[in-house]
């Protein structure tokens, strides 16, 4: 068996496969202060979601665990893993995982920032591009609109797609864009058109970063929890765009690859 | 022969920079006599003003700009730079100035923990500046000009050049000259044609030497790192124009050039090359050298340090050749000229990527805001990354997604 884990600003998150590149459990949470308990924790949830024969204790399949390979912003900081790679090449190889053959855009709306990945039709990648060092554009802008709000942050993607209406709001920075809202609101626009231009406005960002040819895929914890983000860029863009299944974990899906690929393993094309 | 002292990567020590640390300490504190005793007479010049006259004309020169380096280097700048912010001038201008000037509000310098004695930086007799590079320099020695009641004179270059013309070298020649009444009266010297051609052919030797020592990293492995020249090109900075500076490469180059011979590169194992555009991001150098190193690529080759050599010098047309060689340079040119010059540096020294800095508080040395880097991929078919970050505003600069992004641009690189 091999293991992922993707430890990153906002999330851990934790894959388990096996030889054959087949996931066999997965988990998240929270990464919170300190990212070695968090990759401890996640990596403990991960083994403890895996089916148990009879008689047969989590612990066991702990020891059935070949390689681990940490990804993510906290990459360096947990001792369970015997590798390392940039989330940029993990979320490369796990989304190449589920796309074989294409080339692809990828774009990876994390908590804290927003990447675009090309890849060629091998899978090798092309180029790459991270936001700048600004919240606008990712999950952070999110809950920060979330809270000036004051409405959960699970409701967003429901409020968003009860209407067409979007309120726009222009400012590049997340302060900002919260004074923006203050002013939409004041002029009476409803909450549901104010949480759709918040992922207007979210799309846009991510829009300056590249012209997102070719076949786009979305992955990240952003469009997992507010599957509107895919059909507003697919809007944007003219075309659909593709989302891998459990789009938040190609990350660490991609880790559990580097950590079977570096054991010599059976993988999958 | 007892051996040579080895460093870390167990290479032998440049033995020349025991000469360059004690080039630099005259020189900063022949500057500070000359500044108390009031002779002989200083002026500030920008990296690439007319240095040649005034040293022809007699005078000690200092360059601010090295002055924001070391600000930088030392990791004082963000304690200086909203001093300056605080009295009109943005965070969102170049920060050698922004840092040089709230150091002098706050009546500090590093200088005075690497130099004893010396407590401020030295009063200029008069400031010399060139706008080759970007208004801001011009802007800054006003500021000093207005504090210190000295003369602010200078030449106002040509900006976006493609080819340089006898139309460019013409005005900027005309310029030059045009400065000297004003320094015969602040020096109390009279122009001596002869002396010019002198420090115009010292300035000569200096980039010849300096352009080889830099040549050496063509070399696989490369002796030397981006980070190393950093240090190094020190002398060609302050010193261009003077028999030290001679001196110093003189003493450099057969070191390199040894180890050229040995095959001993600056990194244990050099897999990648990569050049480097823009400017040095002066208070992270050392973690950036020992990333690179722990990623075993080694920056080979810039345009920042490249851009002290000046091929167009001639001691025989003093003037033009100055105006010439000042105009010639990098960041005075256009996309394409910078283009093509990028080009012939990826070919002569082997890399295999560009690295774009793009400098928040420089974009007269952040190359990447008008697509050239897109537009290079295509031309050479390498790939290429922009690190975000600023030459001193630390504020600018987010290390970890720095980091996150050279080791990615290095696993692109490993395929
Ligand atoms: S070129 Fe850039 S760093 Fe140098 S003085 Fe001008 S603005 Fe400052």
């Amino acid at each position: 068996m091999f293991g992922g884990i993707d430890l990153g600003a906002a999330n851990a998150k934790c894959v388990l496969m096996d030889a054959n590149g087949v996931t066999l459990s997965k988990a998240a949470c929270k990464t919170g202060a300190s990212f070695a308990s968090a990759a401890e924790r996640v990596f403990a949830d991960a083994i403890a979601a895996l089916a148990l024969s009879p008689g047969e204790a989590a612990g066991q399949r702990r020891a059935e665990i070949e390689a681990v390979c940490s990804t993510g912003y906290g990459r360096a900081s947990t001792g369970l893993a015997s590798l390392t790679r940039t989330e940029i090449s993990c979320q490369a190889l796990g989304c190449a995982h589920y796309f074989p053959g294409r080339a692809l855009t990828i774009v990876d709306i994390g908590g804290q920032d927003t990447k675009v990945i090309r890849l060629d039709s091998t899978g090798a990648r092309t180029d790459f591009r991270m936001n700048r060092k600004c919240a606008a554009g990712t999950g952070a802008f999110l809950e920060e609109m979330a809270h000036r709000l004051d409405i959960p942050l699970a409701e967003f993607d429901r409020m968003a797609r009860t209407t067409s209406a979007s309120a726009p709001i222009s400012s590049f920075c997340t302060v900002f864009a919260a004074t923006e809202l203050i002013a939409r609101i004041r002029t009476g626009e409803s909450k549901e058109s104010i949480i759709r231009g918040i992922f207007v406005s979210l799309v846009k960002r991510v829009r300056e970063l590249d012209p997102l040819d070719g076949d786009v895929a979305l992955t990240g914890g952003v469009v997992a929890y507010h599957a509107v983000v895919a059909d507003l860029l697919s809007a944007e863009i003219g075309r659909r765009v593709l989302v891998p299944p459990d789009p938040q974990f190609t990350g660490a899906l991609g880790a559990a690859l580097v950590a079977l690929k570096a054991r010599g393993a059976r993988g999958p094309e | 022969m007892p051996e040579a002292p080895r460093d870390k990567g167990a290479r032998k020590k440049i033995v020349a920079v025991g000469l360059m640390k004690k080039l630099m300490a005259d020189h900063f504190y022949e500057l500070d006599k000359a500044a108390k005793e009031g002779r002989p007479k200083v002026a500030w010049c920008t990296s690439v003003g007319p240095a040649e006259l005034l040293r022809a004309m007699g005078f000690l020169v200092y360059f601010p700009e090295n002055h924001g380096a070391v600000l930088g280097a030392t990791r004082t700048a963000n304690d200086y730079i909203p001093l300056a912010n605080a009295i009109g001038y943005s965070p969102d201008i170049c920060s050698y100035l922004t840092s040089d000037v709230g150091a002098f509000l706050k009546g500090e310098t590093p200088l005075s923990k690497a130099y004893e004695g010396i407590t401020s930086v030295p009063k200029p007799d008069v400031l010399v500046f060139n706008t080759n590079q970007c208004r801001e320099v011009q802007d800054w020695f006003l500021w000093f000009g207005r504090r210190f009641k000295a003369p602010v004179i200078g030449v106002n270059s040509y900006r976006g050049v493609k080819d340089v013309t006898e139309a460019h070298v013409e005005g900027v020649a005309k310029q030059i000259e045009a400065l000297v009444p004003t320094l015969e009266k602040v020096s109390g010297n009279k122009f001596d044609i002869d002396a010019l051609r002198k420090t115009v052919a010292l300035s000569l030797e200096t980039t010849v030497l300096w352009k080889k020592v830099l040549e050496t990293a063509a070399a696989v492995p490369s002796p030397i790192t981006f980070f190393d020249g950093t240090i190094h090109m020190g002398p060609a900075v302050v010193l261009r124009g003077t028999q030290q500076a001679v001196d110093y490469y003189k003493a450099l180059l057969p070191e390199l050039e040894q180890r050229v011979a040995e095959k001993s590169g600056a990194l244990e194992n050099e897999r990648h090359r990569l050049y480097w555009d823009g400017m040095p991001i002066w208070g992270k150098l050392r973690e950036m050298a020992e990333l690179f190193q722990s990623l075993n690529t080694n920056v080979v080759a810039s345009t920042y340090c490249n851009s002290w050599i000046f091929d167009a010098f001639n001691p025989k047309d003093p003037f033009r050749s100055m105006a010439r060689a000042y105009t010639e340079l990098f960041i005075v040119r256009s996309d394409e000229a910078k283009e093509a010059y990028i080009e012939s540096m990826v070919k002569k020294f082997k890399v295999t990527g560009i690295l774009f800095h793009d400098s928040k508080t420089c974009p007269n040395n952040s190359n990447c805001r008008h697509g050239m880097p897109q537009r290079l991929k295509e031309r050479l078919g390498i790939p290429f990354l922009v690190v975000y970050g600023d030459l001193n505003d630390l504020r600018c600069y987010s290390e970890e997604q720095a980091k996150t992004s050279i080791e990615a641009f290095v696993e692109q690189l490993e395929r």
